[in-house]
């Protein structure tokens, strides 16, 4: 069946018939917004496929599992490739009128489809090769999205986000070379199974540390994550929303996949390690993000701190820890690709990011100061907003697992968070507009409705996971019960062809 | 054999840092090579030195006795070329990078922060 090469293939056909339509630079937005709708339904469809059929399997070219590369869709990625969906059709939608016009007509739809085909290949990809193949589609394509017009400031933050995802994609490789060495094999369950069975030795220790510090600089964790605030901010406010709600997470979800499935030996290394770069990367995130005055550097920093959060869920280590981090995952990726939006239309009305020069926008635009506020009250944990759950769950797991430190850190970063958004919204809204600092340019003061709606739907969607909290949140259960069970998984890879003898 | 290589490998690894620590774009580059080149090694010699013949070769006599292991040097293929084209680009870019800034000093990075 070719239902799990699904995700990764229609954007691969979007793009090629955006290729083929290269000269209509008017159609353009129309065929990315088609192939993001599609991908959306095929995302929902999955789910609910799985939810019924159990874990989706494809060996493609009908190689047998631990031979050839394998796609797989548990619940987990279903979960991630729904928020995708989600994101693209937000970005395709906001994009029609938010990037300009020379952009689009070069290459901006075919690439955002390009980094949608490499996050989505690597959430269902069951290989750990095939992975690092998916990553470098998706940094391949990021890399061009944000020097995309080549600017001096893009180029200037390209150079510091290239050098660094380099880097991270040489220490991944080489942990794929280190493992492969010890155990011969790349598929994911039957590493599982191997190295449940081998002896906690040198080189899979290497290949582990290897891993954690080429996702911790892919997502953005505590030391390694310089490269984001010097490149988040320069790109336009479209393309910094998409990469920044996705790509940090693929980051997570390589991780978790890994921690969960196959390095589970060591847990009395790895899990305190977890809770203390968890803690160290909410609290720095956070603390940087307050002494910050542009929009999108605060929330450039903010994205460092929730990623805390998730880490966090992974190094609790129990059902409800990890479908915390699942649910703030979801709750994050909608809520932080939202305040981004928003600030690009404030950005739209003031001409400008620069908190110090804007003000008294809740006089002019009350429905952008209603827009703003769902989904920074979100991210801050407000209830009844989706990030309050969010943070209930993994705070309420942080105690009843015994983690009472990083738990309380968890509640005070919340505080700051809320600090940061409410100075925002003081100095954006409330504050009368600073005479002196009127940009040079007022601009269109009505704000084109493609740009308004993606905010709009989003905001919804923020207020629905807080409304509807429980199924989202037993869906986050149901994937997380499935990634501490691996044999699950295996099981559904491996089938038969598991030996007798090894069960 | 292993060993020697194993010091190679240090040694690009070495070498590609040094370079990513220059301030020149064209020695940040040649450090990625580098450290590209050496994890490209790093899988060849993980995946395991044996003298053998070629797998899937005529006048291969017995087909289990010590066949080379493909994988590696498959996956060391698609790195390569995945390098390649990241190369291609980080070029590119450091050319697009002197042209709008007449420099090509990574101290110069410094300017954009404050913009």
């Amino acid at each position: 069946m070719i239902l799990p090469a699904l995700p990764a293939l229609i954007p691969l056909i979007t793009i090629i018939f955006l290729l083929m339509n290269f000269r209509r630079r008017e159609w353009q937005p129309w065929i990315g917004l088609t192939g993001a709708l599609l991908q959306l339904v095929l995302a929902v469809y999955l789910a609910v496929h799985i939810k019924s059929h159990g874990i989706l399997v494809l060996h493609t070219g009908n190689w047998e599992a631990p031979f050839g590369i394998t796609l797989v869709i548990d619940s987990f990625s279903s979960f991630m490739l729904i928020l995708t969906g989600i994101i693209a059709v937000s970005i395709s939608i906001y994009s029609i009128e938010a990037i300009d016009r020379q952009r689009q007509s070069f290459f901006f739809y075919p690439m955002v489809h390009g980094l949608l085909m490499g996050v989505n290949g690597a959430f269902v990809t069951g290989d750990i090769f095939n992975l690092y193949v998916w990553f470098e589609v998706m940094l391949m394509s990021s890399f061009v999205l944000i020097t995309l017009g080549g600017e001096k400031k893009q180029l200037n933050g390209a150079i510091k986000y290239v050098t660094l995802n380099l880097v991270s994609s040489m220490l991944f490789l080489a942990g794929i070379g280190l493992l492969y060495g010890k155990t011969g094999t790349l598929n994911m369950a039957d590493l599982a199974l191997k190295m449940s069975l081998a002896e906690n030795n040198i080189l899979l220790n290497t290949s582990a540390v290897l891993f954690f510090v080429a996702f911790s600089i892919k997502s953005a964790i505590f030391p390694f994550f310089f490269w984001l605030p010097a490149s988040y901010h320069t790109p336009p406010v479209a393309i910094t929303a998409l990469v920044a709600g996705l790509l940090t997470k693929v980051g997570v979800y390589a991780m978790i996949r890994f921690y969960t499935l196959f390095f589970v030996q060591d847990q009395l290394f790895w899990h305190p390690l977890f809770l203390w770069i968890g803690g160290f990367t909410m609290v720095v995130g956070v603390l940087t993000a307050a002494s910050q005055y542009d929009m999108r550097k605060i929330l450039s920093f903010h994205i460092i701190s929730q990623i805390g959060y998730m880490i966090m869920g992974l190094g609790i280590f129990t059902v409800a820890g990890i479908a915390g981090a699942i649910f703030y995952m979801g709750h994050n990726i909608i809520a932080k690709t939202n305040t981004f939006l928003v600030a690009g239309l404030i950005n739209r009305v003031k001409g400008s990011y620069d908190l110090k020069s804007i003000g008294g926008l809740y006089k002019t635009h009350p429905f952008l100061a209603i827009l703003f506020i769902i989904p920074a009250f979100g991210l801050a944990g407000i209830p009844p907003l989706s990030g309050f759950f969010g943070k209930l769950v993994l705070i309420s797991a942080g105690f009843s697992a015994g983690e009472y430190v990083i738990s309380f850190v968890a509640l005070a970063v919340g505080l700051f968070t809320l600090f940061s958004m409410v100075k925002i919204w003081n100095e954006a809204f409330w504050k009368a507009q600073p005479d002196d600092k009127l940009t040079e340019a007022p601009k269109d003061e009505k704000l084109p409705f493609s740009m308004v709606l993606p905010v709009v739907l989003l905001g919804l969607l923020t207020l629905t996971m807080g409304f509807a909290v429980k199924p989202i949140l037993s869906f986050a259960m149901d994937a997380a019960t499935q990634l501490l069970n691996p044999h699950i998984y295996i099981e559904a890879v491996l089938g038969n062809s598991i030996n007798p003898e090894i069960q | 054999m292993e060993t020697l290589l194993a010091i190679v490998i240090g040694v690009l690894f070495a070498a590609g840092v040094y370079l990513l620590l220059r301030r020149s774009i064209v020695k940040l580059i040649l450090g990625i090579m580098l450290l590209s080149h050496g994890t490209n090694l790093l899988i060849f010699v993980a995946g395991g030195l044996i003298k053998g013949q070629p797998q899937f070769t005529p006048g291969m006599t017995d087909a289990a006795a010590n066949p080379t292991d493909p994988i590696p040097q498959a996956l060391i293929l698609t790195a390569i070329v995945i390098g390649f084209g990241i190369t291609a680009f980080f070029l590119a870019l450091m050319y697009r990078f002197y042209k709008a800034t007449g420099t090509e000093d990574l101290d110069e990075l410094k300017e954009g922060e404050r913009v």
